[in-house]
């Protein structure tokens, strides 16, 4: 049996390895993406205060901290049974959005975007950040800092600090906001307003204005019909920080809306001795293995989910933009009657609809009266039991389910994170790109390192949540094997 | 930064310095700290030869290992070991490199994944793959060697105990928080190029960089007016703190005494106290040990009785004392995590 084995080498080193097979005739048998690392915070949270939680499990990721803070924090509320005073919950959803402004910034010009900026056919040392800055100019590239700069500022007013926040506790938040800092972050929501505007128009200029980029987000390689999930409002509006988790089936049908308590009877996570990372799928459909489809419960929770699961977006820009994403990529409804795209690469456009909204919902925040009121907390008085603390973190949908004591002391926890939700969908994308580019042994050796890379990266894997590394490109190193196991050739790529 | 920014071979006269940043077991807080720097990166790009930073540009172990002993001049590790992978790429940066600075919490002494040695490996795997929302009737684990049908799979050990940088590999620098503050990055960075362009003092070998020689509560805005106290109260007990008054002086544990000084007492200026992240203050051989006398110096009580019935409002005591420091401390873990596994 040939094996063929990707590892990534640089920015996802040591946290991600694709091992590759091939059988006798030299076609892809099978395809295995492991995750090497597991810190164990179910286990060592157990016996901490669970107040402590927002704190502790920002350590589970300083790229997306915020997230954990929230979830945490979330699940505190439900653990004293106590419901958070307005203006602490318009605060965290303020810091929430901002930090959202942050990362998908992050994500388009440095991460994804060099695949359709610089161009997937240029040399893999232009596809990076310095590519992009050399193709849009130095002027955007300044716009990209300030965009980091000013949502980590953000951040810390509110939170305290700009990486791992301290402020979300039980009943609310410790401190409020000025009228001083309200005024700064308004002015911060209408820059990235703009900024998110002028983000859709480079994409529109570079990738719309190119077929050959359009025909590659619309090619079967690219193309998953899984399931869909997200986080909604009630009137099935995308919501990053509140409110009920929504299922969409591959036909456009609606499956369900559950309140995150709830998520047990919904999910279910799959366990493989080759991974430290589980999979998790619909229970009501069951786990059918790494398969497309309607009959398997592999489903995906990305930008792209979000967009597919909800009826819109509830700010006026982002909505319009919402509308031209479907007319442009899927005009005609699906048998349910939802319109879905299921071209994984549109991702990137559907990050950049998201951008727009969150930078609308920071003004909207900003502006609202009672967000400068110092009544921020609310003290607990029913006894603590058991919570759930659900938000929809930048790479999925984020689950803290905590049980405790009397005393509010953790005696279990269970973390659904983010990038965890896509871990069959990308097990599944690195197959279909090896099987797709691997015949009769031959293979199409820059073709597949590309794919592969690009692949992942429109999930925005964020190893960090799942164990620890970083979002980013990937480096990959692929190592093919006979059908003896012996190595035959190595690739590699930006390693 | 620059893409062409790999090894080449020996150092040439006049050759910049080289740079090594690596991120072991961690969230990548400490990366995303590094590029807060904003545009001073750019100065730090100037300054370095960056050999190696996974987070942000690419790089590759064959060029690290093909470099000469002692070749890198100054690599930052961030993270803590908790797999043997991790353990051999320290050693490789370790042999390779002139100066090597444990960087963060993580590398310095553990931070809160450290935490981890309260348990058993054992049960930690256990725990992760019997979750109550985990579908495993067979009760599978990972294995670090597996039998697939195709071929063999392998997966790094992990070990049964989280480890410190300095607990694998000799260091010559710390730089503490979690993750260290922007600015102080910059300001021991800027001592470090300094100190290699010869206009400034080389740092003593076993220096704390990017930080101060005193404590949080020293930068701590808050009044302190030796108030005791009678119990200690939590967090979501008090629906406002005096937000001028010490807040472990309105009963709230708070870590300030026994912590370095050096983030600019951020948590308490936000009416959240502080969790230690910094790590221990200079002089200081044991955090919790200081902790808890300081927390003792606070309390009212004199009967052993009634100071235990206050000490009692501190609900985790091993967490409260070693949050950040456990894998670090003198303790290093509990018994279930040296007692080989807890798989006896």
């Amino acid at each position: 049996m040939e094996r063929i084995t990707i590892d990534p080498v640089t920015r996802l080193e040591g946290h991600g390895k694709i091992e590759i097979f091939l059988d006798p005739d030299g076609e892809v048998a099978n395809a295995y993406f492991q995750i090497p690392e597991l810190r164990g915070f179910e286990r060592f949270c157990v016996g901490r205060p669970v107040e402590e939680m927002p704190t502790l499990t920002n350590r589970i990721c300083g790229v997306c901290p915020e997230a954990h803070h929230m979830a945490a924090a979330k699940a505190g509320d439900a653990v004293y049974h106590v419901d958070p005073p307005r203006t602490a919950k318009l605060l965290r959803e303020l810091l929430y959005s901002a930090f959202y402004v942050t990362d998908h910034t992050t994500h388009f010009y440095a991460l994804g975007g060099p695949d359709f900026v610089v161009g997937p056919d240029a040399p893999a040392a232009e596809r990076n950040i310095l590519g992009v800055l050399a193709k849009v100019g130095m002027e955007v590239g300044g716009k990209v800092i300030q965009a980091r700069k000013q949502g980590h500022n953000v951040v810390e007013m509110i939170g305290g600090r700009k990486i791992h926040p301290a402020t979300a506790v039980p009943g609310g938040m410790t401190q409020g906001i000025t009228e001083e800092q309200r005024a700064e972050i308004e002015k911060i929501g209408r820059w990235s307003i703009e900024f998110a505007q002028f983000s859709l128009g480079i994409f529109d200029q570079i990738v719309l204005g190119n077929d050959a980029y359009k025909e590659m987000v619309l090619s079967d390689g690219y193309t998953h019909r899984t399931y869909y999930m997200g986080l909604v409002d009630p009137n099935k509006k995308v919501n990053f920080y509140d409110g009920q988790v929504s299922i969409m089936s591959p036909d456009g049908e609606r499956v369900g809306t559950y309140a995150p308590a709830e998520y047990r009877d919904w999910i279910a996570e799959h366990v493989e001795p080759w991974t430290y990372l589980k999979f998790p799928y619909l229970k009501k459909v069951g786990w059918k293995g790494f398969v497309d489809g309607a009959d398997s419960g592999v489903y995906c929770a990305t930008p792209l989910s979000r967009l597919n699961t909800a009826e819109g977006m509830a700010t006026p820009l982002a909505q319009a933009a919402y509308e031209r994403f479907y007319d442009t990529l899927a005009p005609k409804p699906e048998p349910g009657g939802k319109r879905l795209i299921h071209h994984r690469l549109a991702t990137h456009w559907a990050r950049l609809v998201e951008l727009l909204y969150a930078a609308e919902r920071m003004v909207e925040l900003a502006t609202d009266p009672e967000i400068t009121s110092p009544n921020v907390r609310i003290v607990p008085t029913e006894k603590p039991t058991e919570g759930v603390g659900t938000v929809e973190a930048p790479r999925g949908t984020l689950t803290h389910h905590y049980v405790t004591d009397e005393r509010g002391v953790l005696t279990s926890v269970n973390l659904l994170v983010g990038t965890t939700n896509n871990y069959a969908p990308m097990a599944m994308s690195v197959k279909k790109a090896a099987e797709s580019l691997i015949h009769k042994g031959v293979v199409v050796h820059q073709g597949l390192l590309n794919r592969v890379e690009m692949a992942f990266r429109l999930y925005d894997p964020c190893f960090g949540c799942a164990t620890h590394s970083l979002p980013g490109e990937m480096p990959l190193q692929v190592a093919i094997r006979n059908a003896d196991g012996e190595v035959i050739e190595v690739l590699s790529q930006n390693c | 930064m620059s893409p062409t920014a790999k090894s080449s071979g020996a150092a040439k006269a006049g050759a910049k310095p080289k740079l090594a940043i690596f991120g072991a077991a961690s969230c990548g807080g400490c990366d995303i700290a590094i590029v807060n720097i904003h545009e001073h990166i750019v100065e730090v790009a100037a300054a370095f030869d960056i050999v190696l930073w996974p987070t942000i540009m690419d790089g590759k172990y064959a060029d690290i290992e093909a470099m000469d002993d002692g070749e890198i001049t100054i690599t930052l590790v961030s993270g803590s070991m908790r797999t043997d992978e991790t353990v051999h790429l320290a050693r490789l940066l370790r042999r390779k490199s002139k100066f090597m600075v444990a960087f963060g919490s993580c590398a310095s002494e553990g931070c809160i994944p450290g935490l981890a040695n309260l348990s058993s490996r054992k049960q930690i795997i256990d725990t992760a793959f019997s979750t109550t929302s985990t579908d495993n009737p067979d009760g599978i684990r990972p294995v670090w060697e597996y039998q697939a049908p195709e071929g063999v799979l392998h997966l790094p050990e992990f070990e049964p105990m989280l480890r410190t940088l300095d607990q694998v590999v000799e260091v010559d620098y710390t730089i503490p928080g979690c993750p260290p503050e922007s600015k102080q990055i910059w300001a021991a960075l800027q001592a470090v190029v300094a100190a290699l362009n010869g206009t400034g003092p080389l740092p003593p070998r076993g220096a704390v960089l990017g930080a101060g020689e005193s404590t949080v509560c020293d930068e701590c805005a808050r009044k302190r007016d030796v108030k005791k106290i009678d119990r200690f109260v939590r967090i979501q007990q008090i629906a406002q703190f005096d937000p001028e008054i010490c807040l472990l002086e309105q009963g709230l544990p708070c870590n300030g005494p026994a912590t370095r000084d050096g983030c600019g007492a951020l948590c308490p200026a936000v009416g959240a106290p502080c969790i230690g992240c910094y790590g221990a203050a200079p002089g200081v051989v044991d955090y919790g040990a200081r902790l808890i006398s300081a927390y003792a110096s606070v309390v009212e009580a004199q009967k052993p009785d009634d100071i235990d019935k206050v000490l009692d409002g501190i609900v985790d005591p091993a967490g409260q004392f070693y949050r950040f420091s456990l894998a670090g401390s003198l303790l290093r873990s509990s018994k279930a995590a040296w007692n080989t596994d807890g798989e006896k």
